[in-house]
Order: structure tokens, then sequence, then C-alpha cells
């Protein structure tokens, strides 16, 4: 293993993360912040609780994997595709590392950001509501495993893209309807039945949902089947990333 | 000495069909300057790109310090830099960083003192913390360099560095070229200036379609393939050359210019006889002074469109 080309990797992306500390930290953070403000604080307050929880604190978990989603696709969907923009790829592909390493380093480096701004949200959300984790070290598990599967995700797309449309294609026309759609601002259960049936089919249901059950112990669907769907995710990413890995699709004529 | 890099057979045929390499062999002994001369699309690019592992070889195999460039990719590739024909850089990043990060992809631990002596030796140390859009296009290519001499290669492949470059920078590049050979790193460039290739090589390989047509020593090259020009210059002008030169002379004739002081004559340094004894004979007879001669040796480019026309 070429660890060092990992480190190196890994760190230039943070570098790019820390030098830009408005785009990166801030702007997230402050459109998610605005949710707060809008739902939790302004309507949340006509809205009832959502089986016993507040629902400004209800929406702070499916607010964070939103976040966690789009920040983790967009990072390392940026990553790898500016050096094929550039016309930097051929460092990557001339130095003496394999595919796993360019993986490790630009995704660690994606997943690590998208868990640095989950904290700094859940921090923010604190000074609005309050919102105790119920099982801390699941919630971690599930923000840490999210993070890394859709950066996974988005390096694989960054990879695929050809140009910036391409690029913003699926974040924008995909993951952003799943995500509203997959109960950010409500829980499965207040649907009417045929559409719950639906929003059952929402792979991002099971991860909003997982996620939810760390913080309040409450769940659309059972806890293993949001770990399931966890698994499925990883799993896609990491056949996807091994079948590139083999025949270098779209990295080595 | 064993060579440093052996190729044997290597091709490449891409997904679209195009026969880019078909077939070449050679090898690169340690510390010489090789030229790949070709025209666009000869497969100049696509020979470096798959030894640096940029592209896949569809056939044959290659080492690179005795490793296989793909089984052993690792220890094949650590010994390699490459500076790329495109001006690719970060923009944003700044000069000592990214040969920090080349540095880095190579698996090298951080060593700042020898960034720093690359950095002087391309006259970039002043620049080392400009910001790479803020460089000329002559910096930016002396960037590409640093990152590629940044691990320390044995061997630095530079896809046409001097393409698009003005006279002052490309004599530049060229002093900066034989300053590396003299530390003992081994260059392959590609090129299709051709007195680049004349200028700075120990060997000339020319590429035509994929195919390697020739590899010589760069002075036998031009002694084997080389015509020479023979021009005189006439103490009085002449309206005609005199009908007994004229008479003399099998193969190439002399032509007389239409000032009628000089006489040029092409010849073959290949020929058992050139045929300059018998001009100047000629005219010793004719009673035709002669003020003054010059030889001139023919371009690398009249020799390479010999060499495409006779390999079709």
């Amino acid at each position: 293993m070429n660890w060092q080309a990992v480190a190196t990797i890994f760190n230039h992306e943070m570098a790019r993360f820390w030098r830009t500390p408005w785009e990166s930290l801030a702007s997230p953070v402050v459109s998610t912040v605005l949710y707060f403000v809008v739902f939790g604080a302004a309507i949340g307050a006509r809205i009832q609780d959502v089986e016993g929880v507040s629902y400004g604190a209800f929406i702070v978990p499916g607010l964070i994997m939103l976040t966690v989603l789009q920040q983790s696709l967009s990072n390392a969907s940026f990553g790898i595709f500016f050096p094929k923009f550039v016309g930097t790829m051929y460092e990557l592909l001339s130095a003496p590392v394999s595919f796993l390493e360019v993986v490790m380093g630009y995704v660690g480096a994606a997943a690590l950001k998208s868990v640095i701004i989950a904290v700094v949200i859940y921090l923010t959300a604190l000074f609005f509501v309050d919102i105790p984790i119920v099982h801390p070290f699941w919630a971690l598990g599930f923000l840490v495993l999210t993070a890394f599967g859709f950066s996974l995700m988005g390096f694989l797309m960054g990879i695929w893209a050809k140009d910036w449309q391409q690029l913003q294609f699926i974040p924008l026309m995909v993951i952003t309807p799943l995500v509203f759609l997959g109960g950010a601002f409500y829980s499965a259960s207040m649907l009417p039945p045929f559409w719950e049936a639906v929003a059952h089919l929402n792979p991002v249901l099971y991860l909003v949902s997982g996620f939810r059950w760390a913080f309040f112990g409450l769940a659309d669907v059972p806890v293993a089947a949001s770990l399931a769907a966890l698994a499925v995710f990883l799993g896609l990413g990491l056949a996807a990333v091994w079948a590139i890995f083999r025949t270098g699709w779209r990295l080595r004529p | 000495m064993s060579p440093i890099i052996e190729v044997q057979d290597l091709s490449k045929t891409y997904a679209s069909g195009t026969v880019a390499l078909s077939g070449v062999t050679l090898d690169i002994a340690e510390g010489e300057i090789l030229a790949l001369l070709g025209p666009n699309g000869a497969g100049k690019t696509t020979f470096i790109s798959i030894l640096c592992g940029l592209v896949t070889p569809s056939g044959g195999r290659a080492l690179v310090g005795g490793h296989d460039i793909v089984r052993d990719y690792r220890a094949a590739r650590a010994l390699i830099g490459l500076v790329p024909q495109e001006i690719a850089v970060e923009p944003f990043e700044r000069v000592m960083n990214t040969l920090r990060f080349s540095r880095g992809l190579f698996g090298k631990r951080p060593d700042d003192a020898h960034l720093e002596q690359v950095l002087r030796s391309l006259a970039l140390w002043d620049k080392r913390d400009a910001r790479l859009n803020e460089l000329s296009g002559g910096m930016k290519r002396r960037v590409l360099i640093g990152k590629a001499l940044s691990h320390g290669p044995r061997i630095l492949f530079l896809d046409e560095p001097t393409a698009g470059v003005d006279v002052n920078l490309r004599r530049e590049m060229w002093a900066v070229v034989r300053d590396l050979r003299a530390s003992g790193v081994t260059i392959i460039l590609t090129t299709h200036y051709l007195e680049e290739a004349e200028e700075m090589a120990d060997r000339i390989g020319i590429i035509d379609k994929g195919r390697l047509l020739l590899l010589k020593e760069t002075a036998k090259l031009m002694h084997e393939f080389g015509r020479k020009r023979l021009t005189l210059e006439l103490a009085e002008p002449l309206a005609a050359l005199p009908a007994g030169v004229a008479e003399t002379m099998t193969g190439h004739m002399p032509t007389l210019s239409p000032d009628g002081l000089h006489v040029s004559f092409d010849y073959d340094t290949r020929a058992d006889r050139s045929g300059i004894a018998r001009l100047l004979a000629g005219f010793a007879a004719a009673g035709i002074a002669v003020r003054d001669l010059e030889t001139e040796q023919s371009s690398l480019e009249e020799v390479f469109l010999h060499l495409v026309e006779q390999g079709g």
C-alpha cells in the first residue's frame, strides 16, 4: 500500500475544504439553519408533536441527512472531476498508486467533510431546539457510513461525468427528490396508506429513518432494514469501484 | 550496461478501432536522450502514455528498470517522471504545494530541501508561493517539469516540451534538458520540431502511423540520410553554366542563381563519388574563378520526408 499517496490525496482535498471555509462549511450550515428557522421555529410551533417529539427537533436528523447526502455527493464528485476537468488526471494515473488508494484518499476526505458539516449543523441546531441523542454510537455509525457510501457514489459520478451538466444531474434530479420524499420533514406514517407504501420504495427513507431512530428511538422502518439499505449502498458503491478498477473505465483507454 | 527501458512489440488499438501503435520494439540506455520524431497522430504520445501508465497496451510488453509496466507497475512508475504535452495545472494551487503533492503521490516522504533544489534548478524558487494561475505559460511548463522531478525519477518523459513556445523559451527548455541529462536522468522526448531532435538527442526514433521507421544515433542518421548542398561563389557573374561542366555531371545537376554569381549543387554524402571533384575540375577547365565555397547539411525535416516517402 502506498499510504503516503493516500495521505497526500486526503490532505490535499481537506486543504481545499479549509481554504474555502465559507463555501465548504458556512454555506451548507447556513442553508440548513434556515430550515430550522422556517420549519422549526416559525411553522413548527403550529405543528403538533410527532410521536412525542417536537416538530422542530423531529426534522433535525432528516435535515442533517439531507445535507450529508448532498455534500458527500458533491464533494466527492467534484474532487475527482476537477483533475479530469483541468487535465491533471495524468498525475494520478502515472503515479505508483492503485485505484483503491485514489478512492481512499478522495472518498475518505469527502466523507470526513460531510461528517464535519453534520456535526456543525447539529451543534447549531442545539441553539434552536433541544435534541437529545438516544443512541449516540449508532447515530455516529449511521452518519459515517452514510457519508462514506454517498461519497463513494459521488466519486463514481465524478468519474462518469463528462461535463459540469452531468455532474449536477444526479444530485439535482435524483437525490434531492428522493431526500425530500424520504421523510426528512415528516414521518412516513403520517402519509395516506398508498403513499406510505410508495415511500417505502425510496431507499433514502431507510437512511433517514435509521438516523432518526438513533436520535429519538422512533423509526418508520425497522432499524435492521435501515442497516440493510446502508449495506446495499456501500456494496453497490464498492462493486462499481472494483469494476472501474478492473477495467479502467473512463480513466485509462 | 543493460537498457533502462526495454520495449518489445508494443501495440495499441483504441476502442474506436484506431491503431495508434503497432509492434514497436526498442531499447533505451540509461542516461541517453532519445527523441521520438513524427507528425501529429504518429503514435508518439500513445507510446509515452503506455510506458507511463495512462494507456493500457493492447499487445507486447515493456520493462522499465527491469519491471513490467503492467504487472509490476508500482516499481516501474516509481522510476518515471512525466511532463505532459498540455499545460495542465490546478489553477489555485501554489507552486511549492503542487510539487509536494506530486512527490507524495509517488509515495515519497516530504523533503522540502529536495524540492527547493528542483525549483532553483528551474529558476522557480522565487515563485514558490505564487498561485499557478498567476504564472506565464513558460513558467507553468517549468512547474510541470518540477512536478515530474519532485520524486527524483531516473527517467523523464517530455511530451512535446516546446510545443507552442517562443524561441527564447525553447532555448531555455533545451538548456534545462541538458542540465537534467548532466545529472544522469534518462530523457525521452517527443517533438515535431526537427531541429530540436537534432540539437538535443543522442538518438532519434522516427515514428509514423504507429510504426517505428528508424532508430539511429543522431550523427549517424544525419550522415546516412543527410544530403549536403555545396554553394560556390563565383568571382564573375555567368550567363549560363559552361557546357563542359554540365556534360561531365551525372545525377544531380548544379544550378546557377539568377544573379549568375552562385552555383549550388546537392550531393549525397553516402555516394561513393559525390561529384564535387568533377564539378570543381569542370570549373577549373572552363577557366572560371571560384571565390568561395560553403556546404550546408540538410535539415532533419528533409531526412524525415525522405524516410516517410520510402516507408510509404
